[in-house]
């Protein structure tokens, strides 16, 4: 058995205990008609089996790659430290603290994740996590149709393409509607139609959801945004890219009343996709609509700080159907990634990450714009950006082959789209070297026709 | 500041009366620091201060290359940050030595027996965690080119393979993020299910009173109204009750089995002939598979759609509270609902991910990308170290070891329940309660003196003064005699001394805390900073 302690003596003497001869007496309560006889699935592994076969699997995947792959998710240096915490027994192997006597540090540090967090928002109101940065949108979405009573929510066509799937999902149950704002030609939000859509009297507007950088990489015009939103009485959403509140403007300043966002930059590997870290931020006054779980700090009987876990009454475990939300579990190991990553950054290092990327950035473009490739839109970006190549798939296919992955071809998210058809969104980190940008624009040079 | 946050704070609360003093702790508010800590210095496992107090203008670690001066260049003005960041300024050896402390007081899995009830809090292999650390895996863009996913994808359709022949089902989608987010995405495909053949008048979800709280906030957050059922004498449902509430307009029935007090339904067969005759179908809450793998699949019983616990029944790391999966397994008539993109073979054998759009009656996206892949990995690791004969030992372990310590339990402790338990089993403190007046979250902050996780309290709702204990199948039989023996010292305890065990833990990090303050006054965060103490280098 891999990881039982029990000798056959010791099965033995338990079902002495119990009077039982065989363990199948604990079993027969369960009907015959129903009753499984065992698995139909392979013979137990060695560990040393089981490592070589994982490894045979990982090794299959190709990550060495020169990649301008964001869209989402950004590769980025993870300090050693981060992993040398998260590797901690006491904090992987622990559970949801709900005996705060014995649980101290994993309160602290979502306490402090919340923390750090409400510095970069600028919101004071941080939820110990979520599934991930689509899943805290959809929740922040919720939460402006609770907060106002309204069912009519407005988000951008740029936000990124599986966050808007995703809430659209979480949509499907209820009475409220998610409408999609179009984009101007320049790439940006077209605040003009959200001023119409907000005027037009027949549906109060519940929440406004932008995107900044939005999901071509652009810089929106969210304080604007934000003042047509609460002139209509409607809340204001942000979504952001964390790394990014480094050196751009902190949400609440902008008027953002809710800040949700990916927070897999923040010291969290890419995975495939997860498990990642859904960051959600509100204004003080929303707390209560606050899904998922809240650390507060308190003290104990001889007066000493600790931390708790707090306002529980917003959780589905007390309010059952009436909940703010069916979430349990968050994503605590995340947060605690994220904690140590921040920790370990400090606000000089967090912010020449975001600098460097954009520095980055700003070389990529001049690189490609010296072979002749422009950018799709004319909006400042920070990041990351679309580029139009002629026959952009099957390039992107070609660049492949040479070993650079050259984005994401746009027209795979917007195949509708005539001025996104040839588009590719590259974008640049600190991790981007001068090599590898004069890799990608000398091989793509060659395969332009 | 409003009514959250530090303003909101105690009077007296060191860190409150701190606003505007940036970075820095001023050497008198430092001293309160360790007052309220009640120690000296911030060495050693022992409170801890926070992140900001020992933050110290120009500490740092150099992690990454100064930016260029420039790098902003193309930034507009309107768009960027005009207050400095105000994170904490601290050097490596102070991030470490401030969460190794702060590691040390937790109660773990790894230091520790952890009897939470309907948790599974067993061990967590370390092959696992070394598996989905490897680059090759852990370094994979979510959005990378099929061709360059190979392994993982592989990996992915082996692991839905494997849980379908667990739970008898036709189909798996692996995209949840954990078993709440499973439930959402069964009771989602239901609803797309009634509505694909126009029955959309089917608008209430039963549950049973003694389910798991994410139950009926799911058929909330799915736009449900949720009908609850109460329990027969024995703890399983009870059928007339059941069908008394099923119609022509229930959607779904959502049943736990084993239960959540760790008794194998008895009357599955009766509870799901009657949830298809009224024609809703039948969720299974798979939150105590462990109990039951090999022995009883649900798919092949006649349930439609199940979710599985990751972290419960294949051991991937609570991590604190997460990160979890929630895997969930289909009959044949929720396939086309399913969430993309699912992983599909192609005739030459490689694999790829759905396109948008392919199967036009999915629920669409539960979440960005494919899921909690690295959790995942660590599953798929666990699968294949037990194997069929080796899972089917670790239910019969389990069960086994859950019911040994139960009849001794029972040698102080009501046991309310007759039937052999499954995973785990509840004892009640009621009689104790009236022999002694202590409760059993006396008795549960008792356990934590002598050594022990207290199981899970006051679930379900439905048992006076009860606790939900589950040993799992990686606890020694020491541990296991251990710990009753602890519960009977406990109960004796109770009756020579009730206030030992009102003022318990004495022995823990921190003694019982002021919740209802925190409450009343919520203080979620440390006092804003307000900026960097140092300039930038550049």
């Amino acid at each position: 058995m891999a990881y039982s302690p029990h000798t056959p003596a010791d099965r033995g003497r338990m079902r002495e205990a119990l009077g039982i001869d065989t363990v199948d007496a604990l079993f027969d309560d369960i009907p015959a008609r129903v009753r499984a006889n065992g698995l139909d699935l392979p013979e137990p592994l060695s560990e040393l089996e089981v490592a070589r076969q994982l490894q045979g699997l990982a090794e299959r995947n190709r990550t060495g790659v020169t990649s301008f792959l964001g869209a989402g998710a950004y590769r980025h240096h993870i300090p050693a430290a981060v992993d040398a915490v998260l590797s901690r027994g006491e904090f992987y192997t622990a559970y949801t603290p709900y005996q705060p006597e014995i649980s101290q540090g994993t309160l602290q540090t979502i306490y402090e994740f919340q923390s750090l967090i409400a510095e970069l928002t600028g919101l004071d109101v941080v939820s110990a996590s979520h599934y991930d940065g689509a899943a805290a949108m959809a929740e922040a979405a919720l939460m402006t149709v609770r907060a106002t009573r309204r069912n009519r929510v407005l988000a951008s066509r740029a936000i990124h393409r599986h966050f808007l799937d995703t809430a659209r999902t979480y949509f499907a149950g209820g009475e409220m509607t998610l409408e999609e704002l179009p984009t101007a030609a320049d790439g940006t939000t077209d605040l003009g139609a959200l001023e119409r859509e907000l005027a037009s009297s027949d549906e109060p507007v519940a929440g406004v959801l932008m995107g900044q950088p939005n999901a071509f990489g652009l810089l929106e015009p969210m304080a604007e945004a934000a003042r047509q939103a609460h002139d209509a009485g409607a809340l204001f959403v942000a979504v952001v890219e964390p790394v990014s509140l480094a050196v751009l403007a902190p949400p609440a300043e902008y008027g953002a009343d809710i800040c949700v966002g990916e927070g897999q930059p923040l010291g969290i590997g890419l995975q495939y996709g997860g498990p990642y870290l859904g960051l959600l931020a509100a204004r003080p006054d929303l707390v209560r609509q606050v899904p998922g779980r809240l650390v507060g700090r308190t003290t104990d009987v001889e007066g000493r700080r600790a931390y708790v876990m707090t306002l529980r009454a917003r959780e589905q475990d007390i309010r059952r159907d009436k909940a703010a939300s069916n979430i349990c579990t968050n994503q605590a190991l995340c947060a605690l990634a994220a904690t140590v990553y921040l920790a370990t950054l400090g606000p000089h290092g967090l912010r020449d990450v975001a600098a460097l990327g954009a520095a980055r950035a700003r070389e990529l473009e001049q690189a490609l714009a010296a072979i002749g490739v422009e950018r799709v839109h004319s909006m400042a970006y920070l990041n990351e950006f679309a580029i139009r190549v002629p026959d952009a798939q099957a390039v992107h296919a070609r660049l492949l082959e040479r070993g650079v992955l050259a984005g994401l071809p746009l027209a795979r998210w917007y195949p509708e789209d005539e001025q996104l058809r040839d588009a590719l969104l590259v974008c640049a980190t600190e991790v981007t070297s001068a090599v590898d940008i004069g890799h990608f624009a000398e091989a793509l040079r060659e395969e332009l026709p | 500041m409003t009514a959250v946050g530090p303003a909101a704070a105690r009077p007296g609360d060191p860190a409150a009366e701190e606003v505007g003093e940036p970075g820095a702790v001023a050497k008198g508010a430092e001293q309160d620091v360790w007052a309220a800590l009640g120690r000296r210095y911030a060495v050693g496992p022992s409170l801890q201060p926070t992140l900001d107090e020992l933050s110290r203008p120009g500490r740092s670690s150099h992690k990454v290359p100064h930016a260029p001066p420039d790098a902003l260049a193309g930034v507009p003005a309107e768009h960027r940050r005009r207050e400095p960041l105000a994170l904490p300024e601290l050097s490596e050896p102070d991030v470490i030595r401030h969460f190794v402390n702060l590691s040390q007081l937790n109660y773990s899995v790894d230091g520790g027996f952890y009897p939470l009830g309907s948790c599974t809090m067993k061990f967590n292999p370390k092959v696992n965690e070394w598996a989905a650390r490897l680059p090759g895996f852990a370094a994979l863009h979510p959005l990378a080119p099929d061709a360059l996913a190979q392994g993982t994808l592989e990996l992915m359709w082996e692991l839905e393979r494997w849980l379908a022949e667990i739970s008898g089902m036709a189909a798996v989608t692996l995209q949840p993020a954990a078993g709440a987010h499973g439930e959402l995405t069964g009771i989602l495909m239901i609803r797309a299910y009634h509505h694909a053949r126009g029955d959309t008048d089917r608008r209430e979800v039963i549950v049973p009173d003694t389910s798991h709280g994410t139950n009926p906030a799911t058929a909330s957050m799915a736009g449900f109204r949720t009908v609850t059922v109460r329990s027969a004498a024995d703890g399983g449902v009870d059928l007339e009750a059941l069908k008394a509430a099923l119609g022509p307009r229930t959607a779904a029935v959502m049943l736990t089995n084993p239960s959540t007090l760790g008794l194998f339904e008895t009357r599955i067969e009766g509870l799901l002939d009657a949830v298809h005759e009224a024609g809703a179908l039948a969720y299974m809450d798979g939150a105590n598979m462990n109990a039951v793998l090999g022995k009883f699949r649900p798919g092949q019983a006649g349930f439609d759609v199940m979710h599985f616990n990751t972290h419960k029944t294949f051991s991937t790391p609570h991590g604190g509270g997460g990160p979890g999966a929630g895997p969930v397994a289909v009959g044949p008539a929720l396939v086309p609902f399913l969430p993309g993109p699912r992983v599909v073979r192609e005739e030459d054998r490689s694999l790829r991910l759905e396109r948008p759009g392919e199967r036009p009656h999915s629920i669409g996206r539960v979440r960005s990308y494919q899921g909690s892949v690295g959790v995942l990995v660590r599953a798929y690791a666990y699968l294949l170290a037990h194997g069929g004969s080796g899972l089917v030992q670790v239910s019969e372990d389990a069960v086994l070891a859950a019911n040994y310590l139960r009849r001794r339990v029972g040698e102080a402790y009501e046991l309310p329940y007759e039937q052999a338990c499954k995973h785990e089993f509840v004892a009640s403190a009621r009689q104790l309660k009236a022999r002694s007046g202590v409760r059993m979250l006396d008795v549960a902050k008792r356990l934590i003196d002598k050594g022990f996780h207290p199981p899970t309290i006051y679930f379900p709702l439905i048992v006076d003064e009860g606790m939900l204990v589950e040993p799992t199948e990686t606890e020694p039989l020491e541990t296991l005699d251990a710990f009753a023996e602890a519960l009977l010292e406990i109960a004796a305890e109770a009756e020579a001394d009730p206030e030992l065990l009102r003022q318990a833990p004495h022995e823990a990090p921190v003694r019982r805390l002021d919740e209802a303050t925190a409450a009343r006054q919520p203080d979620l965060r440390w006092r804003p900073m307000t900026g960097a103490q140092t300039p930038c280098p550049d």
